[in-house]
């Protein structure tokens, strides 16, 4: 806490879209009050703060830092790198610094298939000379140095010790003020390694408001091809609904919505692997009694990996693609 | 968490060569009794699959195929109860669903199809269960290790790894 009394935060932008960013506006005229008893020290997506400022900080100096986004560069690791020794609480905020995020859906190709897609072939890429960002390049100035580019996408919990986390694509904003409020008051859960809050140990089904009519799953459907009927569980309509398999603290708010969960809280409370836990709730919703049927409808499941995995590759068991 | 991985990744003692490491979960009723009447009966077969007991093929959580996978398991087979022999009705019911995902899913995640396997062994059925052991072990041998743990350490991807960047 600084001279004024106030806490001061942070928050960082890692490989991630930026709505980690936009989502703590999100907490909306509850903004003034963060502001009345926190001074931002570290905001580069708000304000004009350089890496050499935080290292000028002494360690510990940053009371609460949210890092947003996985780590896929040399870059993002050193920045939480940094932050880890200049904040006294870290936090792990958002999908991707929780469990690797869509990003991490990358694991699913090599650095060179993604190399290819982004600089070689592509419609869209006109790079006659083959051209590929290269780590140093001697220039008239001396030598420029950009991030070098990591084989993997790693959650934030991978690379650091973490203290909390607060997982969501983006965090909901009501949890996100009640994190911030329990890091003002001192309240905080104790300190643990990657413990986390904003969230509960339950899964989205104990909060979504629609009700399940105990019938099970005879085809299976994708969400733009049908509109769901209101008020009844859209996995029993062949929706492919993460619920079952995702922690809550979201509200349901996409089922409120109409629209089917796709697991961006990520595993719930003691379960590791998200997707695989998915497959274990589906064995009990499909109407199959025979072992042709069974197949049948587990073909008409589309892209299983991306379904499952859609934000949770870089925490599961197998992480990546052979 | 014990590292079931050690023997794939290098011959263990006494051994000079590599040999498959598969996990069989068998369950208790049908195919634990099936691989027992194999062993009454003294067939023959390789002693490449570590077997565990579980009371019901539809209490196996496919996390526990992954967990095989990622500590180093070279293949995984589930055995079960044929449909309609199941001892709690419909256990096996939902082994069914399951395995046919799982089977897409790790399709998708780059493993061959030949390391996983699914299949229902009655209890009278030791004959069928030592052909699979002496099936699957092949195939397995001949794909070679997986070694799920050293990938993701060349992927630099996993708690406590080092960092690995593109072109080092």
């Amino acid at each position: 806490m600084g001279a004024n009394g106030k806490l001061k935060i942070g928050m960082y932008w890692a490989s991630s879209c930026g709505g980690c960013d936009i989502s703590l506006l999100e907490i909306g005229p509850r903004l003034l009050d963060l502001i009345a008893i926190a001074d931002v020290v570290f905001w580069p997506c708000a304000a004009d703060f350089k890496y050499k400022d935080v290292a000028a900080y002494p360690d510990g100096y940053i009371d609460a830092c949210f890092y947003n986004g996985g780590v896929r560069n040399s870059e993002q690791e050193e920045v939480a790198r940094l932050l880890r020794r200049k904040s006294k609480t870290l936090i792990g905020y958002g999908a991707c610094a929780v469990d690797g995020g869509i990003p991490a859906l990358a694991n699913l190709k090599t650095v060179e298939d993604i190399y290819d897609a982004a600089y070689h072939h592509n419609p869209s890429i006109d790079n006659p000379n083959g051209v590929e960002p290269q780590p140093t390049y001697a220039s008239e100035y001396g030598e420029l140095e950009i991030p070098r580019f990591y084989r993997s996408v790693l959650s934030l919990k991978d690379v650091i010790e973490v203290d909390y986390q607060i997982p969501g694509c983006p965090p909901q904003a009501d949890r996100v003020w009640e994190a911030i409020q329990a890091v003002a008051g001192g309240g905080v859960p104790p300190r643990n390694t990657a413990v986390k809050v904003g969230c509960t140990d339950k899964t989205v089904c104990d909060e979504c408001p629609r009700e399940k009519k105990l019938v099970k799953i005879k085809q299976f459907r994708r969400p733009q091809e049908v509109r769901p009927e209101p008020g009844w569980c859209v996995l029993e309509q062949g929706i492919m609904c993460m619920g079952p398999a995702t922690r809550s603290g979201c509200g349901a708010l996409c089922l409120k919505a109409d629209m089917r969960c796709e697991g961006c809280y990520g595993p719930p409370a003691n379960v590791e692997d998200q997707g695989v836990s998915m497959i274990g709730a589906l064995g009990t919703l499909l109407d199959a009694t025979t072992e042709e049927r069974a197949r049948e409808l587990v073909d008409q499941i589309v892209d299983p990996v991306g379904t499952f995995y859609r934000f949770s590759l870089s925490s599961s068991m197998l992480k990546a693609r052979k | 968490m014990t590292q079931v991985g050690t023997q794939t990744q290098q011959p263990g003692p006494g051994r000079t060569t590599w040999e498959p490491r598969i996990i069989g979960f068998l369950c208790y009723w049908c195919s634990y009794t099936g691989a027992d009447s194999a062993g009454t009966a003294r067939m023959q077969y390789p002693p490449n699959v570590d077997i565990i007991k579980v009371m019901c093929s539809g209490r196996i959580d496919p996390e526990l195929i992954t967990t095989a996978f990622a500590n180093g398991a070279d293949g995984v087979m589930v055995l079960g109860c044929h449909i309609g022999d199941c001892h709690y009705i419909s256990g096996n019911h939902k082994t069914m669903v399951r395995m046919p995902l799982m089977r897409r899913l790790l399709a998708e995640l780059g493993l061959e199809p030949e390391r996983f396997r699914h299949e229902w062994v009655s209890a009278a059925e030791g004959e069928k269960f030592s052909k699979l052991v002496g099936e699957m072990t092949e195939q397995v041998r001949a794909l070679g290790p997986l070694n799920w743990p050293r990938l993701l350490h060349e992927r630099g991807v996993g708690h406590g790894m080092d960092l690995k960047a593109w072109g080092e």
